[in-house]
Formats: C-alpha cells, structure tokens, sequence
C-alpha cells in the first residue's frame, strides 16, 4: 500500500476513540440529569464537578485528535 | 472559491525580533508577544482594579476580588490550610493561562497555550516542584506514596509500577490537555470560517451561526481548562504534601 494512503486510514482509525468519549461524555451528563432531577437541590453544587468531568473526559478525545495530528503532520 | 489557507497556518511562529545568543535562538516571536499582552492585562486588570480598594466594590474590583475567591477556595478545599503558601503560584499559574486562552479568541491573535513547549514547561515546573515539595516535606517516606496500602502481597509490586508510571505521565498528560483543547478549538473554528468560504453568500450563514455558538463554547472551554489545569496542580500538590490516596 502506499505510504501516504496508510497515513490518511491511520489517522481516521486514530478516531475510533471518540466512540469511548461519546459514551463518557453521554453518561457523564446523563448522570448528572438523572440526579439532579431526583435531588434539584443539590444540582447547582455538583455542576462545577460535572464540568471538570466534561472537561477531563473531552481531553481523551483530544489526545486521539493528537495522534490523528502527529500522524498526519509528523510522520 | 477563495484562496484556500490551512487550518494549522494560525499556529505558526513567526519571529518578530531576530536574536541570537551564543547558539541559542532567543528571537521575539509572536507567541512571546502574546504572552507578554496577557501577562499585561492580567495585572492591569489587577493593578487598576485594586487601586481605589472600595469598601463595596467596583466592576474590575468585583473581577478581581471573585478571581481571588474563586482560587482562594479551591486550593482551601483541595490542599487545606498546607497549600496556603502555594496560593500565589497557583493563582498566577491560573490567571496566566486563563488571559491566554481568553486573549487568543481575538481574531488574528495568538494562542500560546496552543503550543505543547509552553504548556509542557509549565507542566513540567509544576510537577517537578510538587515532586520537590514531596521529598523536602517527607524525606524518603515519600516513596511510600506509590504503594497503595490495604493491598494483597503479592499484587504490590504491579501497582507500584503502575502507580510510578502514572505519577511520571502527569505532566504529560496535563501539558497534552492543554495544548490539544486549544489546538482543537482553534482549528475547528478555521475549518468552519473555511466552509463559510466555500458555501458563499447563500449557504454560508448556517456554518457561521454554528461558528457563533462554537465561539462560546470556546470561550467556556478557554475557562475551563485554565480551571482544570489550577485544580490538578491543587490536586498533585494534595498528593506531595499530604501523601493522601
């Protein structure tokens, strides 16, 4: 196979991990509904957790998106 | 269609001042500028914010003040009253990446946290000092902090070289989350300022409303990362000073 072609399925296999983050993502904030629709209350306190959550589970994806980015660009 | 310019061109560093000490390139460039306008901002925002020191405060003064909060709280509930002496560091560390992030939303500005060599040196500062605060509070009783107590025997020795590879990848994985949000951010925004392009006059208006909202979600993500990156230094420098699992 040709080199260049090898590097473009690569990087869209590279992507596959998204399947995971969607997942976390989606449960993260399912999560959060779920609760908070059982205790409204306490909603609001957990929220900056939720975020932090979003925000650490978002960087898996992005590191898929750097490798994605290295295989393209570096190799 | 119109020229075509490559989402990654944005990134680029381009030297400003041309300078050369020894063997080393040590030139202006366009991401040191940008570091130098939000370090500017940053303490103007303090500075002047600060100046009349009201009783109920002003606008900059109400900005200034929940900044101080907003930290001030976080290192109280993740490092307790040992991080004390660490708020400035950690504070500076935020507000600096926070003015980065926020100023490289400005159209044909530069992001510097988009680039792995700053958020890696800053990463890898804050792990070598948390390591270095590790050893001088503890001595070696801080290698106790890689055995996870309450473990069966013979499973000692696999965890402890998990728990050492995952403490060395720290920095990695804190200067990688970083720069990829912001590389990605980024990126995304020039790839759909590209479709307004190529859709035209007609069909253009859709990808740029989409812009719009990703602007915001942009914005969020500026403050979000500057907040994941402060709390994870709280969260390591908890580990060092308190040995805590």
């Amino acid at each position: 196979m040709d080199a260049s072609a090898a590097k473009l399925i690569g990087a869209g296999l590279a992507t596959i991990a998204l399947a995971g983050v969607g997942v976390g993502i989606g449960n993260i904030f399912g999560s959060f509904v779920s609760g908070a629709l059982r205790n409204p209350e306490a909603a609001p306190r957990v929220f900056g957790n939720v975020l932090l959550g979003f925000a650490l589970t978002e960087a898996v994806a992005l590191f898929a998106l750097v490798i994605a980015f290295m295989i393209l660009f570096v190799f | 269609m119109a020229e075509m310019h490559s989402p990654m061109e944005q990134f680029e560093i381009k030297r400003l001042l041309d300078l050369k000490i020894g063997g080393l390139d040590v030139s202006f460039t366009n991401s040191s500028f940008w570091m130098i306008v939000a370090v500017i901002a940053a303490t103007g925002v303090f500075v002047v914010g600060m100046r009349q020191r009201a009783l109920v405060p002003g606008k900059l003064q109400s900005v200034a003040e929940l900044g101080y909060e907003f930290i001030a709280g976080m290192v109280r509930d993740n490092v307790g009253d040992a991080g004390k002496q660490y708020f400035p560091f950690i504070f500076t560390l935020f507000i600096f990446i926070l003015f980065a992030n926020v100023l490289g939303m400005v159209p044909y500005s530069f992001t510097p946290t988009s680039h792995i060599v700053v958020t890696f040196a800053m990463a890898l500062f804050v792990f070598l000092g948390v390591t270095i605060i590790g050893f001088a509070k503890h001595g070696l009783h801080f290698f106790s902090f890689f055995v996870p107590k309450g473990v069966p025997f013979v499973l000692v020795p696999l965890l402890v070289f998990i728990e050492v590879i995952s403490y060395l990848i720290r920095p990695v994985s804190l200067s990688v989350r970083l720069f990829a949000n912001m590389l990605a951010g980024h990126t995304m925004l020039k790839v759909f300022g590209g479709f307004v392009v190529a859709m035209g006059l007609l069909g253009g208006w859709a990808p740029l409303a989409f812009i719009v909202a990703l602007t915001g979600l942009e914005l969020l993500i500026a403050f979000l990362q500057a907040y994941v990156f402060a709390i994870l230094t709280c969260l390591y420098l908890n580990d060092a000073i308190h040995l805590s699992h």
